[in-house]
């Protein structure tokens, strides 16, 4: 039966991927045909109209070398948060969780290729989706840069550091079902998930291929590297897995603490180190200030978050602790994100304050409060935090740092209480798109799959019962 | 014969040593293990959740010796151990049928020493 399962998982990958590369086999030949005709000419008639201008000529070495590394940063935080929730899991699913962001890293990786940047990223269809005519290839093999999303850095260097944040999204999630989820259709939903919300999410806020802007962004709505498309969008998904799968055996007293704080404070740290480039890098340039005031805007913010969340702690528990400050730390690097290239280093802080006490009492109060088990607390830091940061952007925003021209607007602290109200809207379209549709998702991957291991199985622990595997031995 | 165990505090290990080696207690094995008794666990407190563990971090030795050796080591680890508070401890004897050096073959109270 185990294994009857087994083979009907992986018959169904093998299938999906080759219907997939199957397409992308067809679409290939024609692209660069369309490309010549559609792509290139757009670019030149934007810097010369007369003389015949090499796309070439627009890339800039600094600009590309920073949006490289930028992806590099941002691929380095899916593992930095492998090790953030393995360090916070028991020791018998160490393993479980490790696996299922290695997993993402690769599966996620080449959705993204093969179909997964024209949904999000291609030509619009009805605001809502991008269309297929860029799967498998861009036009020109993204040799030339997109002036749409990034003028002076070839279209495949946007496309791969956008890559790495299709990863880590669906990847933030599996903290809310940690330790209890099976990991064949873990896989499948992840699938699903990253293709009709992530993609989607992703087109309403940042999609402007051929000057068409997805719905959220045509709304004037401010997400600089992911506030709602990554944070709110996971935070929320977290919370529907939450509720769906139910609590793990024995929450929340009967639990172990976590396994390995050490682990978890590498991770973080990781995740810090990797968010200079989600943040900085979503400056898409090297050039001008952009990057820099998003560098010290997600430094600051953290830094404080971190501090407010200790101090938290050293108040009404009597005694500051890593986990707290890691956990701080991290809810000022959700709420900067959609802030960071708005914000003064002042907006920054004021930031870090608001999401460390907020962040802080929605693990603190709401989670007992309600009785869910968020094992990780994936909703309470990226839902919440996320939430916090996209309004916040509305409050801290200002011109002065990045000016309407480039994208920038005015918050209410800023004479422009209009962006507010934008704002709580971009958070509530995100927020009840990825809330319905992931539930629907969990339910149509319980009814064919089942989602949840046994409780047999739950108490053995996934490393052994899923992978077959240990990630420790008694003995050496 | 006699096979003794005791369960003491972790931190207690060192005078407990030092106090065995001064009677020439040499022989011994060490084990960390957690257990419980009428002592209160220390609450840790994780994101806010405060966890009260049942059981605590102990350090259990086992040692064996010769009859005229039994009363040295219950006084050396007794005198090693004790802080006056609950949680100390316990000492437990249990009589030994045999004991086989591996590398001479030798047995009985000659093994043992």
């Amino acid at each position: 039966m185990k294994y009857k399962s087994t083979v009907g998982l992986a018959a169904l990958f093998v299938g999906l991927l080759a219907t997939v590369a199957s397409a992308a086999d067809s679409a290939i030949p024609a692209v660069p045909a369309v490309a010549a005709t559609s792509a290139l000419p757009a670019v030149s008639a934007t810097t010369s109209a007369a003389a015949p201008v090499d796309p070439m000529a627009a890339i800039n070495s600094g600009d590309t070398a920073w949006v490289l590394i930028g992806a590099a940063l941002v691929m380095l935080m899916t593992p930095g948060l492998a090790f953030f929730y393995g360090g916070l899991v028991r020791r018998k699913n160490v393993l479980s969780v490790l696996m299922q962001c290695m997993m993402l890293l690769c599966l996620i990786s080449v959705q993204w290729v093969l179909f997964g940047y024209s949904l999000a990223f291609g030509p619009d269809f009805h605001h809502f989706i991008g269309n297929l005519d860029w799967i498998g290839s861009l036009p020109g093999f993204g040799l030339a840069p997109n002036a749409d999303y990034a003028a002076t850095v070839p279209h495949l260097a946007f496309m791969i550091f956008q890559m790495m944040f299709a990863v880590i999204t669906p990847a933030l999630i599996l903290g809310a079902f940690a330790e209890r989820m099976r990991f064949g259709p873990f896989c499948i939903f992840s699938l699903l998930w990253a293709t009709v919300v992530y993609d989607p999410v992703c087109h309403w806020v940042w999609s402007n291929a051929g000057g068409v802007p997805g719905f959220l962004k045509g709304m004037g709505a401010l997400d600089f590297a992911g506030g709602t498309v990554v944070h709110i969008n996971a935070g929320v998904a977290a919370l529907a897995c939450a509720l769906y799968l139910g609590k793990r055996k024995g929450f929340p007293d009967k639990i172990s603490p976590p396994h390995s704080l050490p682990f978890a404070v590498l991770g973080a740290a990781l995740l810090w180190f990797g968010w200079f480039g989600f943040n900085a890098g979503s400056a898409l340039a090297a050039g001008g200030s952009l990057a820099t005031t998003a560098f010290v805007a997600t430094h600051v913010a953290t830094a404080m978050a971190g501090l407010m969340w200790a101090l938290m702690d050293w108040f009404f528990h009597k005694r500051p602790t890593i986990l707290g400050i890691i956990t701080g730390a991290v809810a000022g690097l959700v709420a900067i994100t959609p802030a960071a290239g708005f914000v003064t280093p002042l907006g920054a802080l004021a930031i870090g304050i608001m999401v460390g006490i907020i962040c802080w009492i929605s693990v603190t109060f709401v989670k007992v409060k309600f009785g869910y088990d968020d094992s990780l607390d994936a909703f309470g830091v990226h839902g919440v935090g996320g939430a916090v940061g996209a309004v916040a952007t509305g409050l801290f925003a200002c011109v002065a740092i990045n000016s309407v021209a480039n994208g920038g607007n005015n918050g209410l602290f800023y004479g422009n209480p209009g962006q507010l109200w934008i704002q709580i809207k971009a958070v509530g379209c995100s927020a009840g798109y990825s809330f319905v549709v992931s539930l629907i998702l969990l339910k149509l991957v319980d009814l064919v799959f089942k989602l949840r291991v046994t409780e047999t199985e739950e108490r053995i622990g996934l490393d052994l019962t899923e992978h077959r595997e240990v990630g420790y031995t008694m003995i050496d | 014969m006699k096979y003794v165990i005791a369960v003491i505090q972790p931190d207690r290990l060192d005078d407990v040593l030092d106090e065995l080696t001064r009677r020439e207690i040499h022989l011994v094995t060490v084990t960390s293990v957690l257990g419980r008794g009428r002592q209160k666990g220390v609450a840790e407190v994780y994101r806010s959740h405060t966890e009260v563990g049942s059981l605590l971090k102990k350090i259990k030795l086992e040692i064996a010796v010769n009859d005229q050796y039994l009363g040295a080591t219950i006084e050396a680890i007794t005198k090693g151990a004790r802080t006056g508070n609950v949680g100390d401890g316990k000492i437990f004897v249990l009589e030994l049928c045999e004991c086989t050096r591996i590398r001479t073959g030798e047995t009985g109270g000659l093994a043992i020493g």
